[in-house]
């Protein structure tokens, strides 16, 4: 090898850091909840948004949200996109759906899968319920629903989405 | 050109660790309070708002998109953020004023240092080719400027007591201090080094907690009919990231930044200066030039509770708080950043008409 | 409202970095691999080790690259009696800046002492080379006493 090839030009220089997280009290209400499979919200005192997953407060009024609201595991889709590209250390294999979902009883969409359905014949104000993993298997975490698939029930109107009360549109 | 002023400073405690809390529950509690103090409801009521925080701290990237959550920015505000001590988002608040394009500003900090091991996250912040990779730490480097001073006869081992015992002493009227006691010098120098030549009660501790403040044109405040004190100057200074190129035993760039923020135009009643380790109060003392005229870190200082990314803004405010209570008419705030003291921020506090 | 638990999870963040040298530090780095150490000449002739692509007072562009000892004497040192997880030595060992000889500005590295009081500032030292050098700052190992 000549000289030239030797010379140093760029280096590996990783940097791992070590934490140890703690939940805020908040999110770890939540997930204490979610382990009983329970969905459980906050409600803003000013704007009675419900927020799922609770971060403390409302993000729109700046206020602590302390009320808690038991949740359905029925929801309407917001919006979607189908994955076709494969993500890096993601076991499920694409293609699939993520969706944004308004739980019933909520006014604020989470994220999660969407199975069971055909890709093409997703649509927004569609109605989705949690498949649930078995009891034995539940932990401090969402991946105790193990996705969404769609129910027969009507859809939502698209103006109605986000402001169904716990009981569904029919309620 | 307008005149700005502090209206309000709230902070909560410095607490070694926060636990079950996260980023919005730490800050929250803190604007509740500071909007109390200035009459406001939530940051609709200010023009502009700025934090400084640092997401290395907890590990946690955009936490400080999380803080934005306390404070109720719908209908959207003018917002910003830096990554550093919020006496830099003070700064950053001051020329958003000064620019004619806000006559109000909230600013807050927050750190939540417990989740990692916040000597080795700060290694991090050096020389990314030669230090970085040899993870060199915050207190090490901390060490070395304590040694220097002490081999060239400039400070002694007491001398970085007399500092820790004042500020523990200090810290017992500091009802947000995480250390304090009525601690003799005897009492420091009896304790085993740490790390050579530093003990453990010459470093700051390791805290979690959050600090807020509001300013405005001194028109605003006097509309608002609050008592205010005026920042008649603030300025800050930067040295290289060579330390082996640094006078260690010196902060030149605190000294020039004290300098063109107009320190020396009167009389300083009192000084809060960001000093994480003993012997840097001695360093920043004496850049300064100040003498027994002046009353150092009433406070403690941060040996009393260290909320990195807060505590530069808790100077500033623990001077205002003074200013308001009457105990001073002039003083000084000091904010730090980087190793041994490479960065450094000035800010001179007068009182107002109302305070 | 219920009562949660206190719910950690400890984790690790990794960020695999690869950083271009440039001609200044790629030159100190191709040294190093060669088990040479090289400074370069500040705008007042000072030598600086490890090198600076600009002088910090000046900011002129430095280029005069300069050979400097692997020996050379202790301006400060800390000692470390608990060595932290990411510490280049897991048993007690030193910082220190350390002024090469030919150098005028001291650089930032640990020495190996069997304990403090074998150290002191004055005390001459020497590089210990990795066993492999690949052109990294830890291909000085350490310094050891001289
Ligand atoms: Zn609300």
């Amino acid at each position: 090898m000549s000289d030239e090839q030797d010379e140093i030009t760029v280096i590996n220089a990783p940097v791992y850091l070590k934490y140890n997280f703690t939940a805020g009290k908040a999110p770890a209400r939540y997930l204490t909840q979610l382990k009983k499979g329970v969905l459980t919200g906050q409600r803003c005192p000013k704007c009675s948004a419900v927020y799922v997953p609770p971060r403390g407060s409302c993000a729109s009024c700046g206020v602590a949200t302390e009320e808690e609201v038991e949740l359905s595991d029925k929801a309407t889709v917001e919006s979607f996109t189908i994955v076709s590209i494969p993500i890096p250390g993601n076991p499920i294999e694409p293609p699939f759906v993520v969706a944004n979902l308004v739980l019933d009883g909520s006014n604020i969409s989470l994220i999660h899968l969407l199975s069971e359905c055909v890709n093409e014949d997703v649509h927004i104000g569609q109605r989705v319920q949690g498949v649930w993993n078995p009891e034995s298997e539940w932990d401090y975490s969402m991946n105790n629903i193990r996705y969404f698939k769609p129910i027969d029930e009507p859809d939502v109107p698209v103006e109605k989405i986000g402001t169904l009360p716990v009981t569904g549109l029919e309620g | 050109m307008k005149d700005i002023a502090i209206v309000a400073y709230q902070q909560s405690d410095s607490v070694s660790d926060a636990g079950a809390v996260n980023e919005v529950e730490l800050i929250m509690p803190v604007l509740a309070r500071t909007f109390e103090q200035a009459g406001l409801n939530s940051a609709q009521d200010v023009d502009f708002v700025c934090s400084g925080s640092c997401d290395y701290l907890q590990g946690a990237a955009f936490a400080f998109v999380s803080g934005v959550d306390a404070l109720g920015a719908v209908p959207p505000i003018k917002e910003s953020h830096v990554e550093m001590d919020a006496a830099w988002a003070l700064y950053e608040s001051m020329l958003k004023i000064r620019m004619g394009h806000a006559d109000s500003a909230l600013i807050y900090g927050f750190g939540k240092s417990s989740p990692g091991d916040l000597p080795t996250v700060l290694s991090q912040q050096l020389d990314p080719y030669y230090l970085a990779p040899l993870w060199v730490d915050s207190i090490s480097l901390a060490a070395l400027q304590a040694r220097l001073m002490l081999d060239k006869g400039l400070i002694t081992e007491r001398d970085m007591a007399e500092v820790v015992s004042r500020s523990r002493r200090n810290a017992m009227n500091n009802p947000h201090a995480q250390l304090s006691g009525d601690i003799s010098v005897e009492d420091v120098l009896a304790e085993e080094t740490f790390l050579s030549p530093l003990r453990k009660a010459d470093c700051s501790p390791i805290s979690d907690g959050a600090s807020a403040m509001i300013i405005a044109t001194v028109d605003q405040a006097k509309a608002w009919g609050l008592p205010y004190v005026v920042i008649s100057g603030i300025d800050h200074c930067i040295e290289t990231h060579n330390l082996g190129m640094r006078d260690l035993t010196d902060s030149v760039s605190t000294r020039m930044a004290a300098n063109h923020a107009g320190m020396n135009a009167g009389k300083v009643d009192v000084a809060e200066l960001y000093a994480p380790f003993s012997h840097q109060e001695l360093i920043l003392t004496r850049a300064l030039g100040l003498d027994k005229e002046t009353q150092v870190n009433p406070s403690g200082g941060v040996l009393a509770g260290n909320l990195m990314m807060a505590s530069g803004l808790s100077r500033i405010g623990e001077v205002f708080n003074r200013i308001v209570k009457g105990e001073a008419q002039r003083g000084i705030a000091h904010a730090t950043s980087g190793p041994c003291l490479q960065h450094n921020l000035v800010t001179v506090l007068e009182k107002g008409e109302n305070a | 409202m219920s009562q949660p638990e206190t719910l950690n999870q400890a984790f690790e963040l990794g960020y695999t970095y690869t950083r271009s040298t440039g001609p200044v530090i790629g030159r100190f780095l191709t040294a190093l691999k060669n088990r040479k150490i090289v400074g370069i000449k500040a705008s007042d002739s000072r030598v600086i080790v490890p090198p600076m692509e600009y002088d910090p007072d000046t900011a002129e562009e430095l280029s005069e690259f300069v050979d400097v000892g692997e020996q050379g004497e202790i301006v400060s040192f800390a000692w470390v009696k608990e060595p932290r997880e990411s510490h280049p030595m897991q048993v007690p060992f030193a910082w220190a800046m350390i002024k090469l000889d030919g150098a005028d500005v001291p650089m930032v590295h640990c020495v190996a002492a069997a304990a403090e009081s074998d150290i002191a500032t004055g005390a001459r030292v020497r590089a210990v080379w990795a066993d492999e050098t690949i052109g990294f700052i830890t291909d000085i190992r350490c310094f050891e006493l001289v």
